[in-house]
């Protein structure tokens, strides 16, 4: 892969302004799929969610999913959608064989929810309301393995290897109008944007919302124009960003990369990029083309579908909160300072947070795991820590061993690293490798003598009130003891010596 | 008179995945074009009238199922009619323009 030639970050903010737009595919959690009732499931058997329907065979005839259609519904009101009195569906026609049927069953010119808006808050604490196209019913594609090659890249490989477990699978595309304004931050409003649309799904229980395993997926197109031309300029959409992180970083770096080509006086190439993560760069897919005239006619087979006052009103009626509503009210229930809370909300922990005092912990320890240590592993892993392997149940088991003096915090964070390890719960830790902390005064005692044996001194400067004088012999208390004292009753009985 | 010329029926053929030749090209062009005028006449017989675009010649709409898992094809069932297979796959020849 070529390295592409990178303007830095500010000088191309200060030379361009940035347009972005942003294409959301939501996987739906319904049980079974959009047109036919093979099983809705991640990570079967490959093959094994397939019939007639899904795999094309001929003479098969599709049925639409009830219960996508409400679901889809509910996302467009979520976000302020009008909902269609006539939707249809159209074919999308295209030959790849990620779909049997050469073509994609979706909507084109008659979606089912269009101009919304979806106000988010960045990071800095701004805020930006986002103005929605269109949110439109399709089904997923299956999942294609390339085999052979020598660079295991697709150009190298001999064959491809399908399975359409997915494919059929409901999707709502959800395609914004260009967003402006954003400058600067325009990187983070995408990441932003998509949180808060995950949030929304899962708030409204329609999908499971995982973007590891693809649930929500984001294609990223950025723009740039030169400060006061009314044109927009040429775009590039970035596929399949599976991360926030990774959203925010494909944006900052086209707009680096293509700030870069137009000071050169280069044209940008309107194409598919694909962001590397491990690279942390996009490379270009193919060029807009021929290829991508798909032909979209009105689907023959699936009747309009034309929810009725009643529907739409009564799914209006079950929405739940808005995110920003949430916000403010776990804010108020758990107590956290602004600053706190932001530093939550951007680390993308509000769901981790609410888990784990729902399991007993105090908010702010919740807080302080999540946001500190389990931030700080995922961190040194190159993972957002909403992908480490761990519940907040076991968040709260932990925290309350601290609290009930069972661990000090080094024990507490070596039990972390066994349960993300997968040992078991914090209490099955424990129990099992003997690490609770050393409260025994007996053993206390015998190990504060022999740290005061060498360090006669520390008795008196307690008495003399310099209590800063007690932390070496806590230290070397804890150094005897593996770090398993209680460094709190260490303390106490060493006051109690002296004043004895 | 229609504007289906010969560089659009191999642009159509490309799309379709089909190879046609020269003198295909040249007849497909001339059915084509009938084709399409034939159709224009419509047009013209509605001119003026006020008919609304419709995609299905039964108005019907509302035709769900509900989200109920029916049974699927097992894996050797799905796979018997591919022309090649492996992994409980379908093998299909190298995709050579993504990712």
């Amino acid at each position: 892969m070529a390295k592409d030639e990178l303007m830095n970050y500010e000088k191309a903010l200060e030379m361009f302004e940035v347009v972005i737009g942003l294409e959301v595919h939501v996987e739906l959690n319904t049980k079974t799929k959009m047109f036919c009732g093979c099983r809705n499931e991640f990570g079967d058997e490959p093959n094994t969610n397939v019939c007639p329907i899904c795999i094309a065979l001929p003479g098969a005839l599709p049925a639409v999913n009830r219960t996508a259609v409400e679901s889809s519904i509910s996302i467009g009101l979520a976000l302020g959608c009008e909902i269609a009195p006539n939707g249809r569906f159209a074919r999308k026609n295209y030959f790849y064989p990620d779909l049997a049927k050469n073509f994609q069953t979706s909507q084109y010119d008659e979606p089912i929810a269009f101009e919304g808006e979806l106000t988010v808050e960045l990071p800095s604490g701004s805020v930006h309301t986002v103005q929605i196209e269109r949110a439109h019913m399709e089904e997923d594609a299956g999942k294609l393995t390339h085999i052979g090659g020598s660079t295991g890249r697709i150009q190298g490989a001999e064959y491809s290897l399908v399975d359409y477990n997915r494919a059929g699978v409901p999707l709502v595309e959800i395609v914004t109008k260009p967003v402006y304004g954003a400058g600067t931050e325009a990187p983070e409003l995408a990441a932003a944007y998509v949180r808060s649309i995950r949030e929304i799904v899962k708030g409204l229980g329609v999908s499971d919302a995982k973007m590891e395993r693809g649930n929500v997926r984001c294609d990223a197109n950025v723009s740039l124009r030169p400060h006061g031309q009314e044109k927009l300029g040429t775009r590039t959409e970035t596929k399949n960003v599976n991360s926030l992180r990774s959203i925010e970083r494909a944006v900052r770096y086209e707009i680096q990369r293509q700030a870069a080509l137009l000071a050169k006086g280069t044209a940008i190439v309107q194409e598919t990029r694909h962001w590397h993560e491990d690279k942390g760069a996009t490379s270009a897919g193919r060029p807009k083309s021929d290829a991508d005239d798909y032909r979209y006619f009105p689907e023959p087979d699936l009747v309009p579908v034309q929810p009725s006052k009643e529907l739409i009103e009564s799914l209006r009626a079950k929405l739940p909160e808005k995110p920003g509503d949430r916000r403010k009210r776990v804010q108020a229930e758990w107590g956290f300072a602004d600053l706190e809370f932001r530093d939550v909300v951007n680390a993308d922990l509000l769901d981790q947070i609410e888990e784990t005092v729902n399991a007993g912990a105090k908010p702010q320890a919740a807080r302080k795991w999540w946001t500190g240590e389990l931030a700080r592993i995922a961190n040194s892993e190159n993972k957002d820590v909403t992908e480490l392997e761990i519940s907040g149940a076991h968040v709260a088991e932990l925290a309350q061993l601290v609290d009930a003096g069972k661990l000090n915090d080094r024990l507490a964070r070596e039990v972390l690293t066994y349960v993300l390890a997968g040992e078991g719960s914090p209490a099955e830790i424990v129990a099992a490798r003997g690490l609770e902390v050393v409260s025994d005064d007996g053993a206390l005692i015998a190990a504060i003598d022999a740290a005061l044996a060498k360090q006669p001194d520390v008795l008196d400067a307690i008495r003399e009130g310099r209590m800063q004088a007690a932390g070496a012999v806590i230290g070397a208390v804890m150094q005897a003891m593996k770090g398993s004292a209680d460094a709190g009753r260490v303390r106490e009985l060493l006051i109690q010596k002296a004043n004895a | 008179m229609s504007e289906i010329t010969p560089d659009l029926v191999r642009h159509l053929a490309g799309l379709s995945r089909i190879l046609v030749t020269d003198e295909e090209v040249e007849r497909f062009t001339e059915q084509l074009s009938l084709i399409v005028d034939s159709v224009a006449k419509v047009n013209e017989a509605l001119a003026g009238v006020d008919v609304p675009a419709t995609s299905h010649p039964i108005p019907m709409a509302n035709v769900f199922r509900e989200d109920i898992v029916e049974p699927s094809l097992t894996q050797a069932e799905a796979l018997s009619g591919a022309p090649d297979s492996g992994e409980g796959r379908f093998r299909v020849a190298a995709i050579l323009d993504e990712e």
